[in-house]
C-alpha cells in the first residue's frame, strides 16, 4: 500500500531526524489572496499546512485564532472559498499536504458528502473537526477514509486510558494530542517534560500512527518538544498576522521568517 | 422522528448519543470536555436517585428559594379583555426574582458533591448570573460570571447584584457581545479549567447533560403548578393553555414538563420567542421564524444562521431571549407537534407590559412580557371556560432603565 501524502511527509522528516512542522493559519485571513500567498510562502519551510475554516462561535479557540477568524469572515469569507484557495495552492511546485480544521456546523450545513467531494477535488489530505469527538465522529471518519482523506482524531490530557485505546484503534494515519487543558494559544501551563510523558503513553499504544502535539507551542517552547512526530504552531502565526497588519507590514514575509525560524529550532 | 413517550421525563427521552428525536441535542464538544462531561453525567445520574440529595434539594427550594411561588388570577385583566381567564404563575417571587434560581441551586449542590471550589456560568439578562452568584455565596463556592458587554450595559441592576454577591464578572467583547458570546466564552473557560471548575450552563442548552440538569431543576415550577391547579380547579381544566416565553427555553420546559402526558386538546403549550424590533430582520426566534437545524454550543438545534453555518446576530429588547439557538427539548416538542411556537415583537412586549401593570399588581420582566403579549392576543378568542396561565418567570426590576426610556416613547 502506498503511503498517503501526510504519512510521507512524516516519513521524510523522520529520515531527517526531526519532527514535522505543522502550521495553522485561517483561510481568508486577512483576505483570500493574502491567505493563499501566506500558504505558498510558508510552504518553503513547513511540512504540513493546517488551514482553519473560520467560524464565528468557536468554542475551542483562544483570542488569536478568534481574531483571525472574525477578520476573515468580516472580509467576506465563504466556505466555498476554502476549496478555491486550496486548488490554487496545489498548482505550486513544492505544495505540501493540506489539513482542514474547523467546526462541525460548517460541514453539516454544506452537507457531509458534498463537503468531502469538494475536499477530494481540491486536493485536501486531512480533516480535523474540533467539536466532533469520538465516537460521534465514527460515521464521518469512515466517509473520509473512503475518499482517502485522513480524519484526524484528537486526544487530550483528560482522555482516559480506555478511551485512548479505542480512539487510536479507529484513527487513521495521524492523530493530534492537545498539550494541556486550554483553548488554542494558551500559555503552556505544564512542563514540556510532562507533555512528552503523556505523549509517550499515547504513542506507545500504537507506534505506527503519526502523533503530533499542538496548543501553546511557540518559537520559545518548540525545541523542548522536538522528540514528537510533529508539532503544530497556530496562534503565534495568527498573532503575527495581526501584528503585521497593525504595523502596516507584509504578513507574508513576516510569516515566512517566523516559520523558517521555527524550523531551525527543531532541526 | 420518534414520538414522545408517556411516564418518562422528556429530559430522559434521548438516545445513547444524547439526541432527542434522533437529531436534537447530543455532545458536539472538544475532546478535552468529554471526560468532565462524562463525570458530570455519572454524578448527576447517581445524585438524582439519592434520597439525601433530593431531600437537600427540596429543603433549599422550600426554605431558601421560597417554594411554592404563587398562582394568582389576573381578574382585572381578565375582565378587561372579556375572554378566557388569565392566571399567572408568579415565579418571579422566587428568591432573586426569577426561575434561574432552580438551576443555579442544583448546580451548586452538584458542584459541592463533585468537590469543586469554583463555579462558572454564562448570563444574558443577568438573572442566571445573579442567581448563580447568590447560590455560590450561599454554598461557599467561588464564582465567575461571563456576560456580554452589551448586556452588562443594558441590565445594570443585575450586574450590580452579581458584584454584590462577590462574584467576578467577565465582560465578553467578541462577536455581538450578548448571550451567545457569553456562552462561548464560558465554555472556552471551562475547556481550560475543567479540572478545578464546575460549569453551569444558564439554560436548557449546551451539551446533553446541561440540558438535563437544567430541565430537572426548573421542573419544580410545574410540580408546584400541578398541585396549585388541582387546588384551585379541583382538576386540570378541560381547556388549559400554558404560555411561556422561550429564549434558551429553561422556564418553558420547567413550566410544562409535568403536563407532558396530558392530551394537546386539554393542555396546550405555547412558546413565545422574541421577534425583535418591529421592522428588524434580526429576530431571535429560531423555532417560529424558520431557523435551520445546526450545531451551536455543543448541541444540535434549530438556529438562526446563514447558509454557511455562521451564527447570525440576533436582536431583542429582552436580553434573556436574545439568543440564536434554542433548547433541543423545544425542537423536539415542536417537531412532534406537542407544543406550538410563536413570536412577539419588542413593541408588542412593551404594550403587554403596560397593560398588565395597568390592571394588575404584577411586574413581569421583558421576557415574560412577550408571553403576556400572546396571552392577551389569544384570550379574546376564547370564553371563560378556557384557562390561560402565563409563567411570569422574571421580575422587571432589572429592566427599569429600558422601560423608563421605551415606555415614554410608546405614549
Amino acid at each position: 500500500m502506498s503511503l498517503s501524502p501526510i504519512s510521507l511527509a512524516f516519513k521524510k522528516c523522520r529520515e531527517m531526524g526531526r519532527p514535522a512542522l505543522l502550521t495553522f493559519t485561517v483561510a481568508g485571513d486577512n483576505t483570500k489572496k493574502k491567505s493563499l500567498d501566506i500558504l505558498k510562502s510558508i510552504s518553503e519551510n513547513a511540512d504540513i499546512l493546517e488551514i482553519g475554516f473560520p467560524h464565528n462561535t468557536p468554542i475551542g479557540d483562544g483570542g488569536q485564532i478568534q481574531t483571525s477568524s472574525y477578520r476573515s469572515i468580516k472580509n467576506g469569507f465563504k466556505v466555498r472559498d476554502i476549496f478555491q484557495i486550496v486548488r490554487k495552492y496545489r498548482k505550486i511546485k513544492n505544495s505540501k499536504p493540506i489539513i482542514l480544521m474547523g467546526y462541525y456546523n460548517m460541514i453539516f450545513q454544506y452537507g457531509e458528502n458534498k463537503f468531502l467531494t469538494q475536499c477530494k477535488k481540491s486536493g485536501i489530505n486531512g480533516i480535523i473537526v474540533v467539536d466532533l469527538p469520538w465516537p460521534e465522529n465514527k460515521i464521518f471518519a469512515k466517509k473520509c477514509k473512503k475518499k482517502k482523506i485522513s480524519f484526524i482524531q484528537l486526544l487530550s490530557p483528560t482522555t482516559s486510558k480506555v478511551r485512548i485505546k479505542k480512539i487510536m484503534k479507529d484513527s487513521h494515519d495521524m492523530c493530534y494530542y492537545i498539550s494541556m487543558l486550554s483553548t488554542t494559544g494558551g500559555k503552556l501551563k505544564i512542563s514540556p517534560k510532562k507533555i512528552l510523558e503523556n505523549y509517550n503513553k499515547i504513542k506507545k499504544t500504537n507506534k505506527s500512527k503519526n502523533l503530533v502535539i499542538g496548543f501553546g507551542i511557540t518559537n520559545k517552547t518548540i525545541s523542548s518538544l522536538k522528540s514528537a512526530d510533529g508539532l503544530v504552531v497556530g496562534s503565534q502565526l495568527c498573532k503575527e498576522i495581526t501584528k503585521s497588519i497593525k504595523k502596516r507590514q507584509n504578513p507574508v514575509t513576516n510569516l515566512n521568517k517566523m516559520v523558517l525560524n521555527l524550523k531551525r529550532r527543531i532541526s | 422522528m420518534t414520538s414522545i413517550k408517556k411516564n418518562i421525563p422528556l429530559i430522559d427521552q434521548h438516545d445513547k448519543n444524547g439526541l432527542w428525536g434522533g437529531k436534537f441535542g447530543g455532545n458536539f464538544i472538544p475532546e478535552t470536555l468529554k471526560k468532565p462531561v462524562e463525570d458530570l453525567n455519572n454524578l448527576f445520574e447517581k445524585l438524582r436517585k439519592d434520597k439525601n440529595f433530593i431531600k437537600e434539594r427540596d429543603y433549599y427550594f422550600k426554605n431558601w428559594v421560597g417554594a411554592p411561588t404563587p398562582l394568582i388570577k389576573l381578574e382585572n385583566l381578565t375582565n378587561h379583555l372579556g375572554g378566557a381567564q388569565i392566571w399567572a404563575k408568579v415565579v418571579s417571587e422566587a428568591n432573586g426574582g426569577a426561575h434561574k434560581i432552580y438551576n443555579a441551586t442544583v448546580h451548586c449542590l452538584i458542584a459541592k458533591r463533585a468537590g469543586k471550589k469554583y463555579i462558572v456560568g454564562d448570563t444574558g439578562a443577568g438573572y442566571a448570573g445573579k442567581m448563580l452568584s447568590m447560590a455560590a455565596k450561599k454554598f461557599g463556592l467561588k464564582c465567575k460570571i461571563f456576560m456580554g458587554a452589551k448586556d452588562i450595559k443594558r441590565q445594570r441592576p443585575n450586574v450590580e447584584s452579581i458584584r454584590k454577591n462577590g462574584a467576578t464578572i467577565v465582560p465578553v467583547t467578541s462577536g455581538s457581545q450578548t448571550l451567545v458570546d457569553a456562552v462561548s466564552e464560558c465554555m472556552r473557560y471551562w475547556v481550560s479549567n475543567c479540572d478545578t471548575a464546575h460549569m453551569c450552563v444558564g439554560s436548557t442548552v449546551g451539551p446533553n447533560i446541561f440540558v438535563k440538569i437544567c430541565g430537572y431543576s426548573t421542573t419544580q415550577i410545574s410540580r408546584e403548578l400541578l398541585k396549585q391547579i388541582e387546588y384551585e380547579f379541583g382538576e386540570v381544566p378541560k381547556k388549559l393553555k400554558l404560555i411561556n416565553c422561550v429564549g434558551g427555553g429553561s422556564s418553558a420546559y420547567g413550566f410544562w414538563s409535568k403536563f407532558m402526558d396530558f392530551s394537546k386538546k386539554q393542555v396546550e403549550m405555547i412558546g413565545v420567542e422574541a421577534a425583535g424590533p418591529k421592522d428588524s430582520k434580526l429576530h431571535a426566534a429560531p423555532l417560529s421564524r424558520g431557523g435551520k437545524l445546526g450545531i451551536l454550543h455543543g448541541a444540535a438545534s434549530y438556529i438562526c444562521q446563514d447558509r454557511d453555518g455562521q451564527i447570525k446576530e440576533t436582536e431583542s429588547i429582552s436580553a434573556g431571549l436574545d439568543y440564536p439557538g434554542v433548547s433541543p427539548l423545544h425542537c423536539f416538542l415542536k417537531d412532534t407537534g406537542k407544543a406550538r411556537y410563536t413570536s412577539e415583537t419588542d413593541e408588542a412586549a412593551l404594550k403587554a407590559y403596560k397593560l398588565v401593570t395597568k390592571f394588575e399588581n404584577l411586574n413581569p420582566s421583558l421576557e415574560p412580557s412577550h408571553a403576556f403579549a400572546t396571552a392577551i392576543r389569544e384570550a379574546v378568542k376564547y370564553s371563560r371556560d378556557t384557562v390561560i396561565i402565563v409563567n411570569s418567570c422574571g421580575d422587571a426590576q432589572k429592566d427599569k432603565d429600558i422601560l423608563k426610556k421605551r415606555l415614554r416613547k410608546l405614549k
